[in-house]
């Protein structure tokens, strides 16, 4: 805490060195209460590495890996869209709609999932019926991430500097090249960051999906699922297993998603 | 100009399609013979002993992440310490990981044959409060962090050359700096805690009248065809939830539309 | 040649141009002179088509181009916060305009070459705006903006966002630069000194409507009004007569028509001296000598003197 340029710790009086040690302290000791140790006993414990390059796994796993990265392709382009409406258009009701967006966040998961069952479902009014179908997957799946792209390009695009716009169409630029050669280069970094919180999302989503699904073995059957069936059944060292497998998947992918950031924010720097 | 109203329709149709359709559906449905077999419904005892364990997950788990948020955010921002970086990832984990995995792992830990376990943590009460804490421990400081960092210490500094203890500064400079921040945090907080499903399923045993929340008793209702009930129980959280999105709205830090 | 016949735009209750006609020769170099909130950028984003004016027309060498969008003007348009796109480098954005018309490469780059040669930025051209300084991001806005040989140029107070030494450098440059091309231009500016120094005519601005429109010596000689008067250079105002300080002359001698006074300051400004005196009427007023004339007089502080406009003007409206 020596150069600490903050006045709590470079001020006298063993008060003052109190309050530093007593925030860090604590702080560390529930995270590693409540989040590291639980993972820890998790690693410890997945055995059985069998069990996770079964058919039935290897299937969960690709199945969730494509969902997921088709939801966050289709919500690059839905968020993106959603949020122009909301920065750029003017209608009534956009304040409405700006909170309607928060409400995947706010809304339980299975609640989510029971309304896209009732009405895209079995005793649907409008005569869809996509349960125990990968569309029902899909339609859950984008319900639960809709805001991650919407929340991260809004700002960007709120701030973007307009007369850039404005030098592009002195030059010469019509309003789609405009958009494709200023616009999207600007907020695409926004856009990956969406793009890889709803990715993460969707790879470990299980409330939405557990209803409308399925949970048919090779059809639809998430990797989420796939681990509740595996400790249902008493398996646990596997289910820890498969649950490692993901996250390190996981972790993989967002590191990739964070590299192309950085490449693309290249420029200003 | 045809653009502009193709965009604007295409977003409003997916949001329409996607979120208010199903939900307002719902609604539809639950009262669509008055508010009487609803208010039933949700008036069982099972439905309310598990609104009753719904309320004391979220009564327990949000003031806990609430304190350890400011603090944390505290001690990640002003006492910049060799770890900080490490613990601010840690913070984030309970986004990314899927809450089957939160309830897997609290069950080894704590479990039978776990390292902390035989102690009737998990198939009740105590290891759902620990799943919902894990999964709602992030909000509180990921909103109050970046104010933080951005009002300075410029302010506690003066506070302190004139006097104030650490305690005083912090009640009288930076809780006011960070007040709206920590409230915008802890609805986040509130409303994922009230919406946990996947940790709390696992960790729970889901028995019923004993260790089922609300989220849990939906899907209890629904398997056991009883749709009704189902419906205006997810009701009862849909509603709850748009309270949680009415303050979301009210306390938001920032803008971002017209 | 640009018109602008009888332009109105409002910005909601607020009228920033109100019936403004004005006239752009050829090949001019024509500044828009004016405080804040006068309306000079609104006016020349009108001509660019970067508004849509709520009344009035404007023509560009006589054709009608009032609802024409700003691509299809023939305008280029330099920004006052140069309005880079950050994200390509100074090669691709001097280049941009070409690349959108899918010019050919080699044309591309032969004319891109000769840009970068004309502002003196060839060494930067892989850059990126974050890694240049103002003054060049507004290098290179302007070889941006000539890249696409546009038939009028417009600059927003172009040089407002540097300091002063480099905002010389680069005006200097400018008028350099339209003595080469002759592409009618026109530059907005808040700074009378930069207008007088680089315009051929400066049209005066004030609350949405024109004052005058004169070349800068005209301006300054005789300016048409009490505002015009103020603006383009320091005045003293006694009642309703208005004196230049270089107009004020100094005697140690009463002479008739003159008017006691003591020197309150002696500020000396290089070569010439500001004199500021207060009168025997309580009045302040400046006046301007050289220092020759400042030693002649052998000017004091507190020192009693005489004082006499050679000129003077009033306003009768």
């Amino acid at each position: 805490m020596a150069a600490s340029a903050d006045g709590l710790s470079a001020a006298p009086g063993a008060r003052r060195s109190l309050a530093p040690g007593l925030s860090i302290g604590l702080s560390t000791l529930y995270l590693s209460v409540i989040v590291l140790l639980p993972l820890a006993a998790l690693s410890w414990k997945a055995h059985g590495w069998g069990a996770v390059s079964t058919p039935q796994a290897t299937a969960a796993l690709r199945l969730t890996l494509g969902l997921s990265l088709a939801v966050a392709l289709v919500n690059a382009v839905a968020g993106t869209v959603i949020a122009w409406t909301l920065v750029r258009d003017r209608f009534v009701g956009q304040g409405f709609v700006n909170a309607l967006v928060d409400l995947p966040f706010a809304l339980p998961t299975i609640v989510a999932g029971l309304t896209l069952l009732a009405l895209y479902g079995p005793k649907s009014p409008v005569g869809i019926n996509a349960a125990f179908t990968r569309w029902g997957l899909l339609l859950a799946l984008l319900f639960v991430t809709l805001p991650f792209v919407v929340r991260t390009v809004q700002p960007v695009l709120f701030e973007l500097d307009r007369e850039m716009e404005d030098a592009a169409a002195s030059l010469g630029a019509g309003r789609f090249t405009t958009f494709q050669r200023i616009i999207l280069p600007s907020i695409l970094p926004a856009i990956l960051s969406g793009v890889a919180l709803a990715f993460a999302r969707a790879i470990g989503e299980f409330g939405a999906v557990v209803l409308i699904s399925g949970n048919l073995p090779f059809k639809t059957e998430v990797v989420s699922v796939y681990v509740f069936g595996r400790l249902e059944s008493g398996d646990s060292g596997g289910a820890a297993a498969a649950s490692v497998i993901i996250l390190l998947i996981s972790f993989g992918v967002l590191l990739a998603i964070g590299a192309l950031r950085r490449w693309v924010t290249r420029h200003d720097r | 100009m045809i653009a502009k109203y193709a965009l604007r329709f295409a977003a409003l149709g997916y949001l329409a399609m996607l979120l208010v359709a199903p939900v307002g559906f719902v609604f539809w449905r639950t009262f669509e013979h008055g508010v009487g077999p609803a208010w039933d419904a949700v008036t069982t005892p099972d439905a309310l002993h598990a609104l009753k364990v719904t309320l004391i997950l979220t009564a327990i788990a949000v003031p806990a992440n609430t304190i350890f948020g400011v603090l944390c955010a505290l001690a990640i921002v002003r006492h910049r310490y060799p770890g900080a970086g490490v613990v601010n990832a840690v913070v984030d984990l309970p986004l990314a990981l899927s809450p089957v995995v939160v309830g897997l792992a609290l069950l080894l830990l704590y479990g039978r044959g776990g390292w902390l376990g035989g102690h009737a943590i998990v198939f009740a009460l105590p290891g759902m409060v620990l799943a919902t804490i894990f999964v709602s421990l992030p909000f509180v400081v990921r909103e109050v962090v970046p104010v933080l960092r951005e009002i300075g210490t410029e302010q506690e500094q003066a506070a302190a050359t004139l006097g104030a203890s650490a305690f005083q500064t912090f009640r009288r400079v930076t809780w006011p700096a960070i007040r709206y921040a920590t409230a915008y945090g802890v609805v986040l907080t509130t409303a994922r805690a009230l919406g946990e499903f996947g940790a709390v399923s696992v960790v729970s045993g889901r028995l019923v009248g004993q260790t089922e929340s609300l989220t849990l008793y939906v899907q209890d209702r629904y398997q056991a065809f009883d749709t009704t009930g189902a419906y205006a129980a997810a009701v009862l959280l849909a509603l709850l939830a748009v309270a949680t999105l009415l303050l979301m709205t009210r306390l938001k830090p920032k803008e971002g539309i017209q | 040649m640009i018109e602008a016949r009888g332009i109105v735009k409002r910005f909601g209750a607020f009228t920033a141009l109100d019936g403004v006609s004005v006239d752009v020769p050829t090949g001019s170099l024509t500044a828009l002179l004016g405080p804040s909130g006068s309306g000079k950028s609104t006016l020349l984003r009108v001509i660019a088509g970067l508004e849509q004016p709520d009344a009035g027309e404007v023509f560009l060498d006589g054709e009608d181009v009032t609802r024409r969008p700003p691509q299809a003007r023939g305008v280029g348009f330099v920004f006052q916060h140069y309005a880079a796109f950050k994200h390509m480098t100074v090669w691709d954005n001097i280049a941009f305009g070409l690349t959108i018309r899918r010019r050919p490469r080699t044309q591309i780059k032969q004319r891109v070459s000769e840009l970068l040669d004309l502002v003196q930025l060839s060494g930067l051209a892989k850059r990126y705006p974050a890694q240049l300084s103002g003054g060049q991001r507004q290098r290179m806005g302007l070889a941006r903006a000539l890249a696409v040989d546009p038939k009028v140029l417009l600059l927003d107070e172009p040089f407002g966002a540097l300091d002063a030494r480099v905002r010389k450098e680069l005006r200097l440059w400018l008028r350099r630069l339209h003595d080469e091309t002759h592409t009618t231009t026109v530059i907005v500016t808040h700074d009378q000194e930069e207008a007088m120094d680089v315009a051929d005519r400066v049209v005066v601005m004030n609350a949405g409507r024109i004052e005058q429109t004169a070349p800068p010596r005209e301006l300054y000689d005789n300016p048409a009004n009490e505002f015009v008067m103020s603006f383009v250079g320091p005045v003293n105002r006694l009642g309703d007569t208005f004196i230049r300080p270089h107009d004020v002359e100094l005697l140690l001698e009463p002479n008739g028509s003159t008017q006691e006074a003591m020197v309150q300051r002696l500020v000396h400004l290089g070569f010439e001296v500001r004199v500021e005196l207060v009168r025997d009427d309580g009045e302040t007023m400046s006046a301007q000598l050289t220092r020759e004339q400042v030693e002649a007089l052998e000017l004091q502080h507190g020192q009693i003197v005489y004082v006499r406009p050679t000129r003077q003007t009033v306003f009768t409206d």
